[in-house]
């Protein structure tokens, strides 16, 4: 078989990281290769060295013989390379047609030839089975439409390597059963495909080849019929690192009780009649592929948005809509999904990030001034207790790494001793130590007697801290399941909206 | 107040609004421009005046109108390949900057005009663009005076509207620029440079703005004065808004706000008892009340003011 | 060639960017100056003089700064809380019509100390009332306040006139239109004697450290920057923004507005339509030369003003236009805004 793309030795430093180190990566012509690694070990800045988003430091590429020049797209396109990203580069307020035009033809072109194009589109979707209307307005597209529209741009360029950037992170199951399908018919038509990801098993059922990388480093390289997941998931994270096992127990009284509540974003309804009751001293988590309501069921938890309709108590006291200082005086300790946008202000240093949510209380601020002593002794004592590393009181927070600034978030929220805890994606982009850190704090938060609502893409993850479950799908919630009873054919059918008529949430 | 209706049907009326309108559509579509590719451009009341100063003083050491135009033109594109070089590829705050240009712009004409005009009793003056009298079509009763007696470059601004227009809507080069303002982004990702194609956005939008200053010295008026441009810039940059960001309403903005300004005008000579600063008011207040009117429903860019850093995902 | 963020500012290297931003336009203006026939190092050296060369230049020089510290200070916490607030201008002009207005006519009888006190506020209610205007579209409407606040200028400038020539007119006054003087009583006592300079200077140093306090050590100073830097983590966080927003817009159209209330009892006694300079827009040149520090705000106007009062000077003496003036301010602005981002990123190859 021919070699179609080969990576030589490419290294890439950002600062003091070394983000890719002397990697080199081989793709053979019809094959589908698995870049496997956990967050942070190098795949996408890899792909994007590849692409042209960045230029390596040192290192060549080499698609189908020839030496690729760094750092412009406009290359890699024109040499057949064809990416498609994890954040879709597409603009809402355009149509597929456009998005996916644009570039395709001379700027300085006095009329583009918009009906030439649209067939083109129409034969690339019925050949490959991508269905899309040309006319459709981008941003009211799901996100699996998306997809396909961010597959068919590369296609319409004429590539001939399809880079797919953690494809099924957004992608309920059939849909990704159904992806890989179509991945598999583009081999069959002369493609060739790498695509990222760091869930072990699409790995092994979708690819012919996988590349780990960990830490910047390709530690190793296997066919996939001649693998395991076990064998995989010990060279992506290099040591036996377990994450701590929940220990059942007694659940204590209901603290947080929702009742067929309805929440709108922009105008659509986002969340319907959900209903659930968390009890002190328990976590209930709801799983869900995104996009399906968790923005809005965190929105909900976080204070920030309001019920249209339904109840949603603490210990019997309606708190629905009553905003984020109410939620946080009542004792609702919340890490939100995105650190950066929502859980930091990160030109402020770590310690008035400490306080900001408490600036009411009079430990931290009398007559109007912040005590400003005070404020600094708890930052330092939360960097210590929850071993945020490369940080002190006055640091700069957005100079921290993405799992110190979790523990700091996580510590903030847990140091004030909270009823009840939302964890939104609590460890989203983390590596595995940070995220067996998180998972003990949540545990011990539970053992304290705290009721936690874990909200969470990552099934492992759901199944193994909590101790009741609820699928969300398209803004609804499944009855609960003992984590016991849920098994991964249940599970299964949960997260595809199959459901048994909803019993009384207990 | 029959006075005041009877206002409404006088010709001059309409062909003042035309005129007044003109350096009102040049603004709209320079800031229009600059906006679609992503970039905020308040520099536009300095670039006005620079545009204004730079258009008189060609003509005054002896070029032609339409030379004096492109001159102009060209100032205008220099200082908007300033404003470019400091909020795209150095990222600066666009407010910050905008603001900056206009008071560096308009401090530079001043200081220009005032080194090399002597300026007497009365500021020096220029021939202007004489109304273009069109054959046969400028006779027709009432159409005539209004649409085809016009200086020349109010026609060369409603051309303006056509190609731009045009261009945004069904060129591929249109098609880039509007990717930019809402995903730059998905530009790199297609192979084009959308550092570039703001900067070439916020160059030839300049120059659009600084011909709307050029017309007021070279048309409307024949001598240039300090503080001329009134805040016309600043309400170009309301228009936008109201406009929604497209070249066919940013006409229909710029029309409408030159009939009030206009009608205004005349108003002050029928209606007796009213200080004349509640009329120079209206125009401003007007503009105020259609940014609210339109503020809801504006459907912006999605990567206005955001600046774009390579490699930043 | 790319820029990379750093990972800390040494004070040092803040501390350089305003000169090195000073020192860059006046270099670039020393063009201008050449291209009017006049030796820069000649020229800057009569701006000097003029500005700083004797006792009566420096009182003038400190006479002009004063209002440009206040606007300088509204326009740091305004846009520090990222609030555009671009009608400095406005609110000072309608902040000296109501001083005057009220300090005509309505306090006679009060002790002075009361009565300036007393006008202070009034000075710093009209101001922060002009700008709630706008706060108050942004937040219910979601109305840029970058246009609504330009707009605004113009049409108060246009009802001062008004005012001026109608209801508020001086019947004493010969030839151009001014308003009602302020009473004499509440006039501010020089600080130095037999020269402009008022005790208005003290009461904005003093201000200036009370701006500072508010941002650097309250609840609301803390809230209002956290708002600026990412308002999506602020209102997470619990923090109120319309209630930041509308208490940051208070204090900046107050503190423009105390700027002109103070020029009017400190040296105009009334209002006329031409009594600010640009002081307004002025103001926000001081602050981006201040990186928007309130202590840094004091050194900028004095800056600003050194150059306003010398280039007149300069004028008289070379004959180089005295608009120079305003290049090189607006000049300066545009260098600094460079000279942070050095601050903030480093070159990278």
């Amino acid at each position: 078989m021919t070699t179609v793309l080969h990576l030589d030795s490419i290294t890439k430093r950002f600062g003091a990281l070394t983000a890719n180190d002397a990697v080199t990566l081989e793709l053979k012509e019809g094959e589908i290769l698995a870049l496997l690694g956990e967050n942070g070990a190098g795949k996408t800045t890899l792909m994007n060295i590849l692409f042209g988003h960045y230029a390596a430091d040192e290192g060549r590429v080499e698609v189908f013989g020839q030496d690729l020049p760094p750092g412009r797209p406009r290359a890699a396109i024109e040499a057949g390379v064809g990416m498609v990203h994890q954040h879709f580069t597409l603009a809402g307020n355009l149509s597929v047609l456009d998005n996916v035009m644009l570039g395709s033809e001379p700027l300085l072109r006095l009329r583009s030839r918009r009906d030439e194009g649209r067939a083109r589109l129409m034969a690339l979707s019925e050949q490959f089975g991508l269905p899309v209307d040309p006319d459709a307005r981008v941003a009211g597209l799901s996100v699996g439409e998306r997809q396909r529209v961010e597959i068919l741009k590369a296609l319409y360029r004429d590539a001939r390597i399809l880079i797919l950037d953690e494809p099924t992170a957004v992608l309920a199951r059939p849909e990704a059963q159904r992806l890989f399908e179509i991945l598999r018919g583009m081999t069959g038509q002369g493609l060739s495909i790498i695509f990222i990801s760091h869930k072990l098993n699409e790995v092994m059922a979708a690819s012919d080849r996988v590349a780990v990388l960990r830490g910047g480093r390709k530690v190793a390289e296997r066919k996939t019929p001649e693998t395991s997941p076990e064998e995989l998931a010990e060279l992506m994270v290099g040591r036996r690192v377990t994450r701590p096992r929940r220990q059942a127990h007694a659940v204590g009284a209901p603290r947080l009780v929702a009742e067929d509540v309805t929440v709108q974003l922009d105008g659509k309804p986002a969340l319907q009649d959900v209903s659930f009751t968390v009890h002190a001293g328990e976590i209930l988590g709801i799983v869900g592929v995104s996009g399906n309501g968790q923005a809005a069921l965190g929105a909900l938890l976080s204070g920030l948005a309001e019920p249209e309709a339904g109840h949603l108590t603490l210990e019997g006291r309606e708190i629905g809509g009553l905003g984020p200082r109410a939620f946080i005086a009542e004792g609702i300790g919340r890490i939100p999904e995105d650190r950066h946008a929502e859980g930091v202000v990160g030109e402020l240093p770590v310690w008035e990030n400490s306080v900001l949510e408490r600036l009411g209380a009079p430990e931290f601020s009398t007559r109007g001034f912040v005590r400003r002593a005070a404020a600094r002794d708890h930052a330092a004592g939360l960097i210590e207790r929850f071993d945020v590393r490369g940080a002190t009181p006055e640091t700069r927070i957005r100079l921290l790494s993405g799992g110190n600034m979790q523990k700091l978030i996580l510590g903030r929220v847990l140091s004030a001793g909270p009823k009840v805890i939302l964890a939104n994606q609590p460890t989203r982009g983390l590596d595995e130590g940070a995220i067996a850190a998180v998972h003990a704090e949540l545990l011990a938060a539970r053992a304290e007697g705290a009721a936690i609502i874990l909200i969470s893409e990552e099934l492992e993850e759901a199944v193994g801290l909590s101790d009741r479950l609820q699928a969300i799908v398209s803004g609804r919630l499944s009855a609960p399941v003992a984590a016991e009873e849920a098994d991964p054919r249940r599970l299964g059918l949960m997260m595809a909206g199959v459901w048994e008529a909803p019993e009384d949430a207990a | 107040m029959t006075e005041a209706l009877d206002l409404l049907f006088n010709a001059s009326l309409w062909a003042a609004v035309l005129r007044i309108a003109t350096p009102l559509i040049f603004g709209v579509l320079g800031a229009l421009l600059c906006e679609r590719a992503g970039v905020l451009n308040l520099g536009i009341e300095g670039i006005m005046t620079m545009g204004a100063m730079v258009g008189w003083l060609s003509v005054f050491l002896g070029a032609d109108l339409w030379t004096g135009l492109l001159i102009a033109a060209g100032a205008g594109a220099l200082m908007g390949l300033l404003h470019a070089l400091l909020t795209v590829p150095l990222g600066l705050s666009q407010h910050v900057s905008g603001l900056g240009i206009t008071l560096f712009a308009s401090a530079l004409a001043y200081y220009l005009y005032r080194l090399i005009v002597t300026v007497g009793e009365s500021p020096p003056t220029i021939v202007p663009f004489r109304p273009l009298d069109i054959p046969v079509l400028s006779d027709i009763p009432f159409l005539g005076p209004v649409l085809f007696s016009q200086a020349a470059p109010t026609y060369l601004a409603l051309l303006a509207v056509a190609v731009m227009a045009y261009v945004l809507a069904r060129t591929p080069l249109g098609l880039a620029i509007r990717m930019t303002g809402e995903n730059p982004h998905a530009v790199e990702a297609q192979g084009l440079d959308p550092t570039l194609i703001r900067i070439g956005c916020v160059m030839a939008g300049s120059a659009l703005m600084a011909l709307g200053g050029a017309f007021l010295t070279t048309a409307a008026f024949n001598s240039f004065f300090p503080e001329m441009v009134q805040g016309r810039g600043w309400i170009c940059i309301a228009l936008v808004v109201f406009a929604s960001w497209r070249p066919g309403k940013a006409l229909l903005g710029a029309l409408l706000f030159a009939f009030f300004d206009a009608y205004q005008l005349r108003l002050q000579t029928v209606v007796e008892g009213v200080p004349y600063q509640l009329f120079l008011m209206a125009p401003y207040v007007l503009s105020i009340v259609a940014l609210i009117l339109v503020a809801r429903r504006a459907q912006v860019p999605e990567a206005l003011m955001t600046p774009y850093r390579k490699g930043e995902r | 060639m790319r820029l990379e963020r750093r990972p800390s500012v040494p004070w040092t290297l803040a501390a350089t960017a305003p000169l090195a931003a000073i020192a860059a336009a006046l270099a670039l203006a020393a063009g201008l100056i050449l291209a009017a026939g006049v030796n820069p190092l000649a020229a800057y050296a009569e701006m000097l003089k003029g500005a700083l060369g004797s006792r009566l230049a420096v009182t003038e020089m400190l006479t002009r700064a004063v209002p440009l510290m206040l606007t300088g200070l509204a326009a740091a916490v305004a846009f520090r809380a990222r609030l555009w607030n671009i009608g400095g201008e406005g609110q000072f002009y309608l902040g000296a019509l109501a001083v005057a207005w009220v300090g005509h006519s309505m306090m006679s009888g009060l002790p002075p100390a009361l009565g300036i006190a007393v006008l202070m506020v009034v000075g710093m209610a009209a101001g922060a009332l002009l700008l709630a205007g706008p706060a108050f579209l942004r937040l219910r409407f979601g109305v840029d306040e970058v246009v609504t606040t330009l707009l605004l200028n113009f049409i108060v400038i246009l009802f001062v006139g008004l005012m001026i020539e109608g209801p508020l007119r001086d019947p004493l006054a010969f030839g151009w239109p001014q308003s009602v003087p302020v009473d004499d009583a509440f006039r501010l006592p020089d600080l130095i004697p037999r020269t402009r300079l008022h005790i208005g200077l003290l009461i904005a140093l003093a201000v200036a450290g009370i701006v500072w306090l508010i941002l650097a050590r309250t609840v609301f100073g803390t809230e209002a920057r956290a708002a600026g830097f990412n308002a999506r983590a602020a209102e997470f966080a619990g923090v109120s923004l319309p209630r930041t927003i509308m208490g940051v817009a208070l204090l900046s159209g107050g503190l423009a507005g105390l700027a002109g209330g103070i020029e009017v009892m400190g040296v105009t006694g009334g209002v006329t339509t031409t009594m600010s300079p640009g002081f307004g827009y002025a103001g926000i040149v001081v602050a981006m030369l201040a990186a928007l520090h309130p202590a840094g705000v004091v050194a900028a106007a004095v800056f600003v003003a050194t150059v306003f009062v010398g280039a007149d000077a300069m004028s008289r003496a070379t004959g180089v236009p005295s608009f120079i003036a305003d290049v090189i301010v607006a000049l300066a602005l545009l260098t600094m805004l460079v000279a942070l981002l050095f601050t903030s990123y480093r070159v990278r190859r």
